[in-house]
């Protein structure tokens, strides 16, 4: 009985030591060499594996970070300037210039602008109804208001307004990661600049129909009349295929081309109300 | 002991009002709209502009390319507008809308109604004379027949189907037609025959057409190499892969085509537009549709002016009842919820379903427990639940491993879940994404 406990221990610990003294040549032999910077850089970043910078997840991005001759260009967009300092301390680099951006809803279609035509009443996701019909009202780019964006937010930062049926950005917890920008079937959420207070004035229409179409289905529609176009003094409005654009990088705020459009569909948004005389429709009241 | 397709299947309430209804004919409508692309391909290219005088049967859009079909005007009068217009889901696109001013034809279409039997063509003048006349796939799949009927080099037909299963509830245009227009059915499965070459042709013909299958029979004694098949009642039979399975044995495998298994099948509907555009001239201006529904009083088969609002088929069927909750466009199991009825009947329109509310509504989903009636329903073998699971999180890399793309959409799945969930609906997603994935790779 004794003798064979005693074979059974002698016969594990030779293999054990055996075991031990391959395994240590292995290991020596098929070492990978790993920077050990990568899981410091990783432990910077903020692990959400939003896929916001363009990477796979953090530790992709962190080997990126690692390799990468210059940090420009290379950005995380959900931590900001904190992280990537941190990160070109770690790494002894510079850290690239990084302009806060925040998602922006360009539509505007509520149930008061843009009646609802008909009832849906399949899958309450957005990119199933898109590929099925127009949606609930007539306009075939609008906001179907199934919040698959909401659904894709890790930061909380999107919620569907019940009243509006329109999804609102929290700009304090967006970090412009564009998972929402993605999850849109219609691409109507656009990474824009953020300004100052929250400052933003975009067109909140994204349908290239005829004005006189899209005008029928959505009372604050771009019709393309152009005149925010003629406004501008910084050349920062376009016209493409029947619709305004607003250049965020060229844009200086001056607000004159909100009160010139006929449907409403500029936004002004965290601005102070506007004073009496500087528009039109308020001069007329006054007279 | 009939037979059919034995992979799934299910056996939804037929329902098929309609049946035995003689064909009527709706009047001209005052206006009829016709957007170019009613086919799967290229749209069609407008050759008319506002203010044109048209006549009926006047070609007023080209076909763009090889797979794209033309368009032919269904009435006579002024093209009021050649603009963008909302066709059945709701999206824009190009319509030519035609005011109708009396009926005149074009000289060249033969309206007797005397029966013309010989074939005197040859096979590369009767493809031209299929193409020209604008014919796609009457089934409601519009697949141009010209491009159907073109035989890929080094392949062979051996034989050719005619589809007059009509599996979808309700529906009873295919039946209605086959029993009006029985001996010129005939002529034209002739001319598929003459076509591709053949000496075999099978008119599939499911057993709740018990009068279809006796004057068909009775028909096909008179014509060597045709023959009727009766198939056991099942849904999706008028599917083309379940068909070839059901008459003839054989398996389309993944991703080929039926020629690739010899064979060619083709819809009752389209065998009469192309008998009508052959020997007659016409091309494809006017079609059989059921206008149906449980509480319609006036349900019926009508021989409609392609291009006429889906409005006025309702009209003529007894107007909309009160309680509608959902027209659809097509049959109960493929067919689409419509968002307006100015939409226009198109070449692929079998029906028109009107639902009461109670009835359309859809109940809520529940969680899947694993009862596998799906994946025993799905007639191409595969497991639904699963494709929706990866669907809901986006997987479609994965997807596509598990033959997403093989979906037919015949709706079985989601008809036989006992939880009520939306299956189809995320596998469609799944399809559409995949498509784009295999696309990009191109």
């Amino acid at each position: 009985m004794g003798s064979i406990i005693l074979y059974t221990v002698l016969s594990l610990s030779a293999l054990a030591a055996i075991s031990a003294v391959v395994l240590h040549f292995v290991a020596q032999k098929f070492r990978v060499y790993e920077d050990p910077r990568i899981d410091e850089v990783e432990h910077t970043l903020p692990g959400a594996n939003c896929g916001g910078c363009g990477f796979a997840g953090c530790r992709n991005f962190a080997e990126a970070l690692v390799k990468a001759e210059t940090l420009d260009g290379l950005n995380c967009p959900v931590g900001g300037e904190s992280v990537m300092k941190e990160v070109a301390r770690i790494l002894g680099k510079e850290a690239g210039a990084q302009v806060p951006m925040v998602a922006v809803v360009r539509c505007n279609g509520t149930p008061e602008y843009r009646p609802r035509t008909n009832v849906y009443d399949g899958v309450k996701s957005c990119a199933v109804a898109h590929l099925l019909y127009t949606g609930e009202g007539g306009c075939p780019t609008g906001c179907l208001g199934y919040g698959d964006c909401v659904d894709v937010c890790q930061f909380d930062a999107i919620h569907m307004d019940p009243e509006t049926g329109l999804p609102v950005v929290t700009d304090d917890k967006c970090t412009a990661c564009g998972a929402c920008v993605k999850a849109c079937p219609r691409n109507i959420i656009e990474l824009r600049k953020k300004n100052k207070k929250d400052r933003k004035i975009y067109i909140a229409c994204v349908n290239q129909e005829k004005g006189a179409i899209c005008i029928k289905n959505c009372k604050v529609s771009c019709i393309a009349c152009g005149k925010c176009v003629k406004v501008c003094p910084f050349d920062a409005i376009t016209m493409e295929n029947n619709l305004a654009y607003i250049d965020a990088e060229k844009c200086r705020l001056c607000r004159k081309c909100a009160p010139e459009c006929p449907t409403h569909a500029i936004l002004e948004i965290n601005f102070p109300p506007p004073k009496a005389a500087e528009t039109t429709e308020a001069k007329e009241q006054s007279a | 002991m009939l037979r059919t397709f034995k992979k799934g299947g299910i056996h939804p309430e037929e329902n098929k009002l309609t049946a035995g209804k003689k064909i009527r004919v709706l009047p001209v409508p005052e206006m009829v709209h016709l957007p170019v692309i009613q086919h799967l391909g290229m749209p069609a290219r407008p050759l008319v502009k506002k203010g044109d005088k048209v006549k009926t049967g006047q070609l007023i859009a080209e076909a763009d390319g090889f797979v794209s079909a033309n368009v032919h005007s269904p009435v006579s009068g002024t093209v009021s507008k050649v603009d963008l217009m909302m066709d059945a889901g709701g999206y824009r696109k190009m319509t030519i809308s035609i005011q109708t001013e009396g009926d005149e034809w074009m000289e060249e279409i033969d309206r007797t109604p005397q029966h013309k039997p010989d074939i005197n063509l040859q096979p590369e003048e009767i493809l031209k004379k299929i193409a020209a006349a604008g014919i796609v796939g009457m089934g409601g799949a519009t697949f141009p027949t010209h491009v159907k009927l073109t035989i890929p080099r080094g392949r062979k037909a051996e034989s050719v189907i005619i589809n007059g299963v009509e599996c979808e509830p309700f529906l009873t245009s295919d039946h209605a037609l086959m029993l009006e227009k029985g001996p010129e059915i005939f002529t034209g499965i002739k001319i598929l025959m003459k076509v591709l070459g053949v000496n075999q042709a099978f008119v599939g013909i499911e057993a709740n057409k018990p009068d279809a299958i006796k004057l068909f029979r009775d028909l096909a004694m008179r014509h060597i190499g045709i023959s009727v098949v009766p198939l056991r009642v099942k849904y999706p039979q008028g599917g083309e892969k379940q068909l070839i399975k059901a008459v003839t044995g054989r398996e389309v495998p993944s991703g080929k085509l039926p020629i690739d298994v010899g064979t060619v099948v083709v819809n009752v509907g389209t065998t009469y537009a192309i008998y009508e555009a052959v020997q007659k001239n016409k091309p494809l201006i006017e079609r059989v549709v059921t206008v149906t529904g449980k509480q319609l009083p006036n349900a019926g088969n009508f021989l409609v002016r392609i291009g006429t609002p889906i409005e006025k088929l309702i009209e003529a069927a007894g107007g909309l009842p009160q309680n509608t909750g959902k027209v659809l466009y097509g049959g109960p199991m493929m067919g689409k919820a419509l968002p307006s009825t100015d939409i226009p009947a198109g070449k692929g329109c079998s029906g028109i379903l009107v639902m009461p509310l109670e009835e359309s509504r859809r109940r809520e989903m529940k969680v899947c427990i694993r009862c596998a009636k799906c994946v025993q329903a799905c007639p191409m073998g595969l497991e639904p639940y699963l494709l929706m699971a990866m669907s809901e999180r986006r997987y479609f890399d994965r997807m596509e491993n598990e033959r997403v793309m093989d979906c037919i959409e015949c709706g079985s799945c989601s008809y036989i879940c006992p939880s009520d969930r939306p299956l189809l609906d995320y596998i469609r997603l799944g399809k559409s994404e995949v498509n784009k994935i295999i696309r990009s790779r191109k």
